[in-house]
């Protein structure tokens, strides 16, 4: 397979895309944040530095859930009242994308959900319960967190945001749901809470005095 | 791979200064670390800004709470190795008494936290829900369940923090108050904390002192456990079950026995002859009877004897004779009846009538030698002597009983026992809680 490529138009530097569908990536060398076009490559925007974080998994971690393979490709990461969580963009062997979650070493493994009905931004409390696909969700946190960066290849463009709110929903079984309101038209994330030794990954980072 | 220009670093452990008094601090959640406090001048820092800002002094009573296992100790738990990098104590008040216990910040930079908790030597590991538990809030006492399992309610409670030491992942401050509510199935419980905008679950499970002193490896020896803690579990559990189970196997052994006894056994009136016994009449009161027959298997024997006394008493000595080998079975009854009224109304002692079973009696010809004794005063008394082979003995099967029953019953009450000590501290404790039990 070959993986397309491009040059980015701020330094120059040769882009290689892991993920052939990917629409938004950075330049590891400039920090310039280029949107495929169907020409080219266009610079939107430059990531300040990186907020400092401690998630064990970095671009080029692999994994596999479900039996399926993946590599995270890219990221974004957030800052709350805790501190940072990375939303890491994964690409599954089968070629479909996913979202690992790591807040504070708390993992969950979701897949975008479009096309079902969302309850407005507002309308969220702790407790409440909405069903997606025949499954009762109860929310258990509301975040009102704030845009710190974006790293590697997303599936869609995403820069330049502010405060942005989430709301988290979890059921009986361990099924996890995250309501995106950070763009114009909410997201709805379906997935679960996973551990982390199920997830079985290789290439992590490495920490000082942890083997 | 690609290798881009700037590989993300290793993650180093940090070495900071309070900006408060200057102690030398360590980071060492790395970037989970949200908030970490100062052990010298008790400053509260926010650790997510480069200059530490302080965000809280907090003032410590002279009780200053030491963490048992302190901070930068490493452990294995489950398997994975975890770091100590955060203490607190937390208090709630009931009728009006504060209760403290602390916990522990557990850090592993690929697992996550987890936490200990230590209350009077009671020892729990905990760790965060990844599911949400079912609240059946209808019942009474609430229930939860979890993963298949059901969960009573304890005790719900505002806990307030009121000390910290070391790192913590969330924006710690002391005074900050949260709603606790616990649910147990010993050894485990279940906790909601419930503040403003959130509510976590986690999953407590009694652990031993011992094991967190040999993992940690902690000179001396754990605080010893005072009382019974919440979910501790029973040391009587298993056994209250096992001890009537055994008690179910062995009454059954026991009525097949006896069903089995009742129904082989013979249970016929061999002899039967009527007497007189003058004691006023001196000279040799015994005689012998006529022979009879003992048949079977090697059997007991029972002797009945009922007279006509009123108020008085008789004194037979027996002896059961085999006729063919001369072997005797001695024994002597005495029988006696006193009745009347007085203040407390109608009063009896004794009866008329007795009954003696003499045991293991071979097959053969016997008969019985009888010689009263009396009070020479007192005249004449009518008896009758009957004499029955192989009659089933019941008293046996009920000191038997008796045997079985008595550790049983035992273990069990030493378990209710057990369980009202837990349950005395809890939201749902009978109303006698505290006071002496029930006098007899």
């Amino acid at each position: 397979m070959t993986q397309p490529t491009g040059t980015c138009p701020n330094c120059g530097a040769k882009i290689v895309f892991r993920w052939s569908s990917s629409v938004q990536t950075v330049c590891e060398y400039c920090k310039s944040i280029l949107i495929c076009t169907n020409v080219d490559l266009q610079k939107v925007g430059e990531v300040a530095d990186l907020p400092p974080d401690s998630s064990p998994i970095q671009i080029g971690t692999e994994g596999s859930y479900n039996h399926k393979g993946f590599v995270a490709i890219g990221r974004i990461i957030y800052e709350y009242a805790q501190g940072n969580w990375n939303e890491w963009h994964l690409m599954m062997h089968d070629g479909t994308s996913a979202w690992l979650s790591d807040a504070q070493d708390e993992y969950a493994v979701s897949f975008a959900a479009p096309g079902r009905k969302m309850p407005e931004a507002g309308q969220c409390r702790v407790g409440q319960r909405f069903s997606w696909d025949n499954q009762e969700y109860a929310v258990t946190t509301i975040t009102n967190a704030h845009y710190r960066g974006v790293q590697g290849e997303l599936p869609f463009q995403y820069w330049d945001k502010e405060d942005v709110l989430f709301v988290d929903l979890r059921t009986e079984t361990g099924k996890f749901a995250t309501l995106d309101y950070s763009d114009e038209k909410p997201a709805l994330y379906l997935g679960e809470m996973v551990e982390f030794e199920d997830l079985a990954l290789k290439n992590l980072r490495s920490f000082e005095g942890w083997s | 791979m690609s290798v881009g220009p700037t590989p993300p670093p290793k993650l180093q452990v940090k070495a900071l200064n309070c900006p408060g008094c200057g102690a030398s601090l360590t980071v060492r959640s790395f970037g989970n670390a949200v908030t970490i406090v100062c052990d010298s001048c008790h400053s509260i820092l926010d650790a997510k800004d480069p200059s530490l800002q302080i965000l809280q002094n907090f003032k410590v009573a002279t009780d200053k709470a030491r963490p048992l296992i302190p901070l930068g100790t490493r452990g294995k738990i489950r398997g994975t190795d975890y770091e100590v990098i955060g203490f607190q104590r937390r208090t709630i008040h009931v009728d009006g008494l504060p209760y403290s216990w602390h916990e522990y910040v557990l850090f592993n930079p690929y697992k996550g936290f987890r936490y200990l908790t230590e209350y009077e030597g009671h020892w729990n590991d905990v760790s965060i829900l990844k599911a949400l538990p079912t609240v059946n809030a209808y019942k009474s006492p609430p229930t939860v369940t979890y993963l298949g399992e059901t969960y009573k309610h304890f005790q719900t409670a505002m806990a307030g923090t009121s000390y910290v030491l070391g790192e913590f992942p969330w924006q710690v401050r002391v005074g900050e108050t949260a709603e606790v509510t616990d649910y147990i199935s010993p050894p485990r419980v279940l906790s909601s904390e419930r503040t403003g905008k959130e509510v976590t679950w986690s999953m407590g499970e009694y652990m031993s002192g011992a094991d967190l002193w040999k993992t940690f490896r902690l000179p001396g020896d754990p605080p010893q456990p005072v009382g019974v803690y919440e979910n501790q579990p029973s040391p009587m559990k298993g056994d209250v079950q096992n001890v009537w189970m055994v008690f179910g196997a062995l009454l059954l052994a026991l009525v097949v026995l006896l069903i089995g006894f009742d129904v082989s056994a013979q249970n016929k009136q061999i002899f039967t002859g009527s007497y007189k016994y003058d004691s006023r009449q001196r000279g040799e009161a015994s005689f012998v009877t006529n022979d009879f027959e003992l048949t079977g298997h090697t059997s007991n024997v029972e002797v009945e004897t009922s007279t006509d006394l009123d108020n008085h008493w008789i004194y037979l000595n027996y002896a059961l004779i085999n006729e063919d080998t001369g072997q005797a079975f001695d024994f002597g009854r005495e029988v006696s009846y006193y009745h009347g009224y007085d203040s407390d109304g109608s009063w009896s002692e004794g009866g008329p009538n007795d009954t003696v079973a003499v045991p293991s009696v071979p097959a053969g010809r016997y008969y019985l030698r009888v010689e009263p004794e009396g009070d020479p005063g007192y005249g004449v008394t009518y008896y009758n002597v009957t004499v029955k082979r192989d009659v089933p003995q019941y008293s046996f099967y009920g000191i038997a009983l008796l045997a079985l029953l008595a550790p049983a019953i035992l273990l069990t009450w030493r378990s209710i026992s057990f369980e009202h000590m837990r349950w005395a501290e809890s939201d749902h404790a009978p109303i006698s809680s505290g006071g002496d039990d029930d006098d007899d």
